[in-house]
């Protein structure tokens, strides 16, 4: 197979990882001494990158805070007798009839933005990580079959995979949307549709360099059962790229959620995630209120940011093109 | 080259057959096809011309036909909004999308592929660094949240660009544009910026990994060894190397800057496609839907048979016949 950023389409979250060699099947580092594991060697590794250690934190701490949102919130954003229209568009800093600190400031219906944001964190990320382990799991598989198959399932498979590559995520999305109607399992199916074309693109690529191995052939002779040869042996080693995919499709999905939930297309107004919250506020920007949709944006950034430095160190370590 | 270019356009045609299908089965099989067709608040003998017309009460493989049929002629449907064919609807609001997607894409590869050679020929230097880091947030951060951003600075709290719509435009063979005239490009600037961050950041990455990569190579120890300076090797022998990829996201990015400019005109009311596709899917305005997925579909398709074509002419191996 020649280089895919040469021969197959390859869109935009693809493109990055294809031309920097993420879709070149990683080797497990192989460690000098018996008594480091990969896994500690890996995370010595990644502690040298402060930058990377720091984004790790911050993802951290932010899961916790969404967690952890409806004990240290000092009001529950959907609880509608506890809002106050007084309360309405009002500033950061100011004190409220509730008699606390509206700290980022009030939405339009006398929201507290702080607990609006922790609640629409808790939504984007549970969106993020079920589309990103739904696609996960059925682009795997999809892949690992039709590398480990060949013939013509291989040939089908990789066709509707490629073309779907060469369609741009958010347009597919936001069809499914449409055509599908709105709630949260259409949302996830679609975001999953959108994005398992990726994980089933890595899978492929490296289990088709793992099949061709001398362990696969003795597993064959031996003779063990495909099932077994493709989730027992195959996929341990092709798990590295698809830590590196599923780290960026978290923060894609997570992205594409808020853009499809800030059309106007996402979550039903019962399950505001920060899209949602960002959309509300953006008619009142043109008036200089510009807390209800920045706070929330800003929560929203970090959250990606940190979660694709991440993914960027964890690439660079899985990349043997790299190594020292 | 001939046989090849006759092989690419069955392909295509055969693409074209199956998202035709695929289409028909989403909205006509999936949905309720009289309500698809039929605007609720039709009176009875419309509803009985139409269900006569396209053919409603034929069994399902006649009625994938008649769509065909209807599909070759043109023929897609009245919009239930504007009461006027969808086609002469969506032909209407393509140049303002074409001219800012190109606008964009250009922007972004005219500037980003010099920025990216550098910062791969230079990966150490602080300009680098800061190339690298917008290049990181353009990936990152949303499309509608940056523009979100440049509203917010530009528009309202600086006052130098209007916040949306398109402005004054001017005649140009029969079309109206805006980039004829001054203040039509005040209008264009932001959302043009807006959608070409995310080109950027794409454009850069490839031309810097393109680049580190060919540095290495002997293409660049013989330049040098005749005497060539950095300066004429960058741009001579590794711009023209880096080259295919790049027209390869060239093509395919313009069309993904269709899906994207879907954000960018809700964001800024720039009456384009991407804004009427979205207006449809608000309002239910199914004809709308099908004709703007049929005509992405066909858009697509001839795009990668383009880039094909161009990467046959751009590299001699590719082409059949001549295996290297």
């Amino acid at each position: 197979m020649s280089h895919p950023s040469l021969d197959a389409p390859v869109p935009a979250a693809g493109i990055e990882s294809a031309a920097l060699g993420t879709a070149v099947p990683a080797t497990p580092s192989h460690t000098t001494s018996a008594a480091v594991t990969p896994v500690r060697a890996a995370w010595r590794e990644f502690k040298e990158n402060r930058i990377a250690l720091g984004a790790l934190s911050v993802v951290f701490l932010i899961i916790a805070l969404a967690v952890a949102a409806p004990w240290i919130t000092p009001q529950n954003p959907y609880d509608i007798g506890s809002l106050s229209l007084m309360d309405a568009r009002r500033p950061p800093g100011y004190v409220g009839s509730e008699g606390y600190t509206h700290w980022l400031g009030t939405d339009a219906s006398g929201r507290d933005l702080l607990s609006a944001i922790l609640y629409g964190l808790r939504i984007s990320i549970q969106m993020g990580l079920m589309a990103g382990l739904v696609g996960l799991v059925i682009g795997t598989t999809l892949g690992m079959v039709a590398a480990y198959r060949g013939g013509r399932i291989e040939t089908v498979i990789m066709r509707v995979v490629d073309l779907q590559l060469s369609f741009p995520a958010i347009l597919l999305a936001l069809v499914l949307v449409a055509l599908l109607g709105q709630g949260k399992t259409q949302l996830i199916a679609a975001l999953v549709a959108a994005q398992y074309a990726y994980f089933a693109r890595t899978a492929y690529g490296a289990a088709s360099a793992e099949r061709r191995k001398d362990y696969v052939e003795a597993a064959l002779a031996v003779p063990l059962g495909g099932s077994r040869i493709v989730f027992r042996h195959i996929l341990p080693n092709v798990t590295p790229p698809l830590i590196v995919v599923a780290t960026v499709q978290i923060a894609n999905s997570i992205s594409l959620e808020a853009t499809l939930s800030f059309l106007g297309l996402g979550l039903p107004v019962t399950e505001p995630s920060l899209g949602m919250l960002i959309a509300n506020g953006f008619q009142y920007m043109m008036s200089g209120r510009y807390w209800i949709s920045i706070y929330p944006g800003i929560a929203l950034i970090v959250l990606i940011v940190a979660i694709n430095l991440v993914g960027d160190q964890v690439r660079d370590q899985f990349n043997p093109r790299l190594k020292r | 080259m001939l046989g090849f270019i006759i092989q690419r356009l069955l392909q295509a045609a055969l693409v074209m057959l199956a998202m035709s299908a695929l289409v028909f089965v989403g909205v006509y099989a999936i949905g309720n096809p009289i309500d698809v067709i039929i605007s609720p608040d039709a009176t009875q003998d419309v509803r009985a011309q139409a269900i006569a017309r396209y053919g409603l009460d034929r069994p399902i493989w006649e009625q994938y036909f008649i769509f065909l049929g209807n599909l070759l002629r043109g023929d897609l449907g009245r919009s239930f909004l504007f009461g006027m064919p969808v086609l002469d609807l969506i032909l209407s609001r393509l140049p303002a999308t074409l001219e800012l997607a190109l606008i964009a894409v250009l922007a972004a590869t005219l500037v980003g592929v010099p920025l990216g050679i550098y910062s791969g020929y230079r990966p150490e230097s602080p300009i680098s660094k800061a190339i690298m880091a917008v290049s990181i947030l353009g990936f990152s951060v949303p499309t509608f949240w940056i523009g979100l951003i440049l509203i917010l600075t530009f528009a309202v709290w600086l006052g130098w660009l209007p916040a949306g719509s398109r402005g004054p435009t001017r005649e140009l063979f029969g079309i109206q544009w805006s980039f004829l005239t001054l203040e039509g490009w005040t209008y264009l600037a932001l959302p043009a910026l807006n959608l070409s961050l995310f080109k950027f950041a794409m454009m850069v990455r490839l031309a810097r990994a393109g680049t580190r990569e060919i540095m290495l190579g002997d293409t660049v120890k013989f330049a040098r060894a005749t005497g060539l300076s950095d300066g004429s090797i960058l741009r001579r022998h590794v711009l023209k190397l880096i080259s295919i990829p790049i027209v390869t996201v060239f093509g395919l990015e313009f069309g993904s800057t269709l899906a994207f400019a879907v954000v960018t005109e809700t964001i800024f009311s720039w009456p384009g496609v991407g804004k009427l596709i979205i207006d449809a899917i608000n309002s239910l305005d199914r004809p709308v839907m099908v004709a703007y997925l049929v005509l992405v579909a066909a858009l697509f398709v001839t795009i990668n048979v383009l880039v094909d074509l161009v990467y046959a002419l751009l590299d001699p191996r590719l082409r059949p016949g001549a295996k290297a």
